[in-house]
């Protein structure tokens, strides 16, 4: 199963992955519209991705969420009616939404944070397990 | 059963009637228009909604009833072309963010009680056709031929085809249709039906099915408008099917005002189901079924024609067999968006008797009223049995709580010889003979032998037993349950005063979505005096029907509740979640509402209700007296099965001495003491509702909640 994989650690916390992702899918910098989020903690940053658990998947009425062949989770926004069911069901809280969308949107691993983080605290690597 | 292929069918359908209109957005949770069909004048129009309608009736049942009242005479009959289905939304009725959001409220002239009757179901339908551009659809008139009315939202067409090869059961007509009308296999998701099938042909106690697809199962599953004779209606008008298609659904399909403030309120009660909901109600895991046990330990199921409220064979229709039955782990909402998820299934059912036998089905439910009036009422403790009623009840078109209700009236007129082989042809109605209860439901389907005479409801039986056969009137007027001409649904109200109210006043019959007060009075004393029920028979009617008027389901008010809510100062009334409505109601509507605004918008509704109700010829103190077994033990042996709690009532309430009297003696005292607690409640009831003695309410009380509309007081002026 492929997925980002998150090195908090190595975080320094400057939200160039937010840049990219919300950049890459909205056209703008806006961290509230990025499918990672950096937050500041205590002793350093916590690292909201999703892991493509896949928990979504079964909430979805419409089956707008569906898994690809690498076992990403992917929303099919004509098909989602923007109930947030998934959203409520995220064990991971990472199926976000942004003031004024309709659908929500998550991470679907692409590896573009990944490729510009600057101190190698994210990855795209696969594991065997859900 | 059905030999034709979608291409026969197909080719024998001819549009009789066809009606073009301007496709439009919903504005703030309205159209503005409601669409009238007329199947016997193939006229079809669009009507505008005017600003008084908004205001007076709000929406849902409220446009409903004002549509109905505008259509029918004061002598119209439930067969009378006249007569109307109606089908109506809600201005939240359709948005995917609050859980429960997406009933259709149905209303006609029942046959059962010859008053409108109000249905609130689940479904497709409902959304899919207030989003294809109307707040209410009237169904008028009667058909020479077999027909549908077909909504094509995606392109603002209305038409009328005959469909004579099509099947008539729910579970096969709503595939065909699906199938016909879907733009290819994989959108089939985006066409509803409504139906009703072969027992609706030839009962009263019959009902509509709502489809929706089941994408994951590839199966039209269906919720049921259950009560009253709905399906009778439809089908009277050779009516087959109502059919809408609309493709476009999104999350703000309603164009609220604020969708954020939707989005956070239903996100807070999504993330309350998934938190809590197991331990909680289980609804997720097997519906309204996991109330079995509580209602059997309570002593509040019904058993024996509401005689018993336990029976120690209820532990096999308790909530773990419904969890190994229901396919579990599948997002069960009726409409989207719930979270709920209460319309579970028992997936690959295979049939064992009837025309589909063999045939493996999904079965939707069975849900909490089916397993007790299907079920404990008859004495069938064989769950995969009372799966086997439940399908064909749904796809005969016949309402399982009235089936129930009337099958136990009539299992206890054979346990006392009032019913035999000679007048069943043959049927052995003993107790819990799940076969004999099974083939009822066959002759109602063929329209043949004692299940017709049976499908005609309790009343209508029970005058048949007088007339033909000599029964005892008065004996079986007390283990008839039913008011109105409506069969009771399924909880023991004998040893709840309030709920007697709860049951037997409610405007349509005796229906429990008005009020559910049993624990609040039996169980938590909470309601001790008359005037404490009085409030209690007022506001929960009154907060109940503003779910009718708005297109919402009751269930995700208080099946689930907020984890603080019992430290709130009125948990009865979960204050969090009515809040939550107000603000969903604002943030769709962009109107501000509060809790009396509330109140007061149902108010008048329902007072309009009641004097449609009185319009027609009932809604008064006369027509709101219960059957004795719904107020106390009818029979020696019901009450020596609890003489502690009666003696003790003998003793306590009427200070007399239990041990000096005869069993007879002592039901005697207990009847005249119970049934003058009754009508004392009335008293109180009518009073604290605005209404006079007589249950007609007063002109200042219509003047002061705003229905004082003409037509309203000439009726209320025949009765003052």
């Amino acid at each position: 199963m492929k997925y980002l994989k998150t090195y908090p650690e190595k975080c320094t916390g400057c939200h160039t992955c937010e840049q990219v992702c919300s950049e890459l899918y909205f056209k703008e910098n806006n961290r509230d519209k990025s499918s990672i989020h950096i937050i500041t903690q205590e002793n350093g940053f916590d690292m909201q991705v999703c892991n493509q658990c896949q928990t979504c998947v079964g909430e979805c009425p419409t089956q707008a969420l569906t898994i690809t062949p690498q076992g990403v989770v992917m929303l099919n926004k004509k098909l989602c009616i923007g109930c947030y069911a998934c959203v409520a069901v995220c064990p991971t809280k990472v199926m976000f939404t942004y003031h004024g969308g309709v659908n929500p949107f998550k991470c679907i691993a692409c590896g573009a944070c990944a490729r510009k983080c600057p101190s190698q605290a994210l990855e795209i690597t696969t594991r065997e397990e859900k | 059963m059905n030999e034709y292929s979608i291409a026969e069918m197909k080719a024998r359908h001819k549009v009789l009637a066809e009606f073009k209109y301007e496709l439009r957005p919903v504005i703030k949770g309205y159209n503005k228009r409601t669409l009238y069909v007329n199947v016997g004048t193939l006229e079809i129009k669009e009507k505008p909604v005017s600003d008084m309608m908004i205001e007076k009736f709000n929406g849902g049942k409220g446009f409903d009833l004002k549509l109905m009242w505008d259509a029918v005479k004061d002598t119209t009959r439930w067969n009378d072309p006249e007569n109307e289905i109606c089908i109506a939304f809600g201005p939240v009725c359709g948005n995917t963010n609050y859980p429960g959001s997406g009933k259709s409220i149905v209303t006609t002239i029942s046959p059962l009680t010859e008053i409108p009757v109000d249905c609130n179901v689940g479904g497709h339908f409902g959304p899919y056709t207030k989003f294809s551009g109307f707040d209410a659809v009237e169904i008028q008139g009667k058909s020479d031929e077999e027909v549908i009315v077909y909504i094509d939202g995606d392109h603002g067409i209305v038409q009328i085809i005959t469909a004579p090869l099509e099947a008539i059961d729910s579970h096969v007509v709503a595939e065909q249709f699906i199938e016909q009308f879907a733009d290819s296999p994989d959108k089939k998701q985006f066409v509803s039906v409504v139906s009703a099938g072969r027992g609706a042909d030839h009962t009263f106690i019959s009902c509509l099915n709502f489809s929706y697809y089941d994408k994951r199962r590839n199966s039209a599953r269906l919720k049921q408008a259950g009560r009253g004779g709905t399906g009778r209606v439809l089908r009277d008008k050779k009516v087959k099917a109502i059919v809408a298609k609309y493709s476009g659904l999104k999350g703000d399909s309603n164009n609220p005002v604020d969708i954020e403030t939707l989005q956070k309120t239903g996100l807070k009660l999504h993330h309350e189901i998934i938190d809590n909901d197991a331990t909680q109600c289980q609804m997720r895991q097997c519906g309204t079924a996991h109330l079995v046990e509580i209602m059997n330990d309570y002593d509040l199921l019904p058993v024996k024609n509401f005689k018993y409220g336990e029976h120690p064979d209820a532990k096999n229709l308790a909530s773990w067999e419904w969890k190994k039955l229901f396919t579990q782990n599948m997002p069960d909402g009726c409409w989207f968006g719930c979270t709920l998820a209460c319309c579970k299934a028992v997936d690959q059912f295979e049939l064992r008797t009837g025309p589909y036998k063999g045939h493996k089905v999904v079965v939707d439910g069975p849900e909490y009223e089916t397993v007790g009036g299907c079920g404990s009422n008859i004495c069938v403790f064989n769950a995969r049995d009372v799966v086997e009623i439940n399908f064909y009840c749904d796809t005969y078109g016949i309402d399982t709580i009235s089936f129930g209700t009337t099958t136990a009236f009539a299992m206890e007129c054979y346990e006392y010889g009032i019913l035999n082989k000679e007048i069943t042809g043959g049927l052995d109605l003993t107790w819990g003979n799940a076969d004999s209860v099974l083939e009822l439901l066959h002759q109602m389907a063929r329209g043949e032998g004692f299940g017709v005479i049976l499908g005609l409801g309790v009343q209508r039986l029970r005058a048949y037993l007088v007339k033909e056969y000599g029964a005892d009137d008065k004996f079986l007027k007390d283990i008839g349950m039913e008011a109105k001409g409506l069969e009771y649904s399924q909880y023991m109200s004998k040893e709840s005063l309030a709920q007697q109210g709860g049951y037997t006043l409610a405007l349509k019959g005796p229906q429990h979505d008005e009020a559910w007060l049993i624990f609040m009075d039996m169980v938590n004393n909470r309601i001790p005096t008359f005037e404490d029920k009085a409030e209690a028979l007022h506001y929960f009617p009154m907060f109940r029907t503003w779910f009718g008027l708005q297109g919402l389901c009751k269930l995700p008010w208080n099946d689930i509740e907020p984890v603080n809510n019992a430290e709130t100062s009125e948990p009865a009334k979960v204050p969090e979640h009515v809040d939550n409505y107000l603000t969903i109601y604002e943030a769709i509507t962009g109107k501000p509402l509060d809790r009396e605004q509330m109140i007061l918008q149902s108010e008048r509704v329902y007072n309009f209700q009641k004097i449609f109700c009185m319009r027609m010829g009932k809604g008064r103190r006369q027509d709101d007296r219960p059957p004795y077994r719904a107020v106390g033990p009818v029979t020696e042996e019901e009450y020596l099965s609890r003489q502690e709690r009666y003696d003790k009532h003998v003793k306590e309430k009427l200070g007399l001495d239990p041990t000096t009297m005869t069993t007879q003696e002592k039901m005697a005292k207990l009847r005249a003491y119970r049934e003058d607690q009754y009508e004392q409640l009335i008293d109180a009831v009518y009073k604290r509702k605005g209404w006079n003695k007589e249950g007609v309410p007063t002109i200042e009380h219509l003047q002061k909640i705003g229905m004082d509309l003409p037509e309203v007081i000439e009726v209320v002026k025949r009765y003052l």
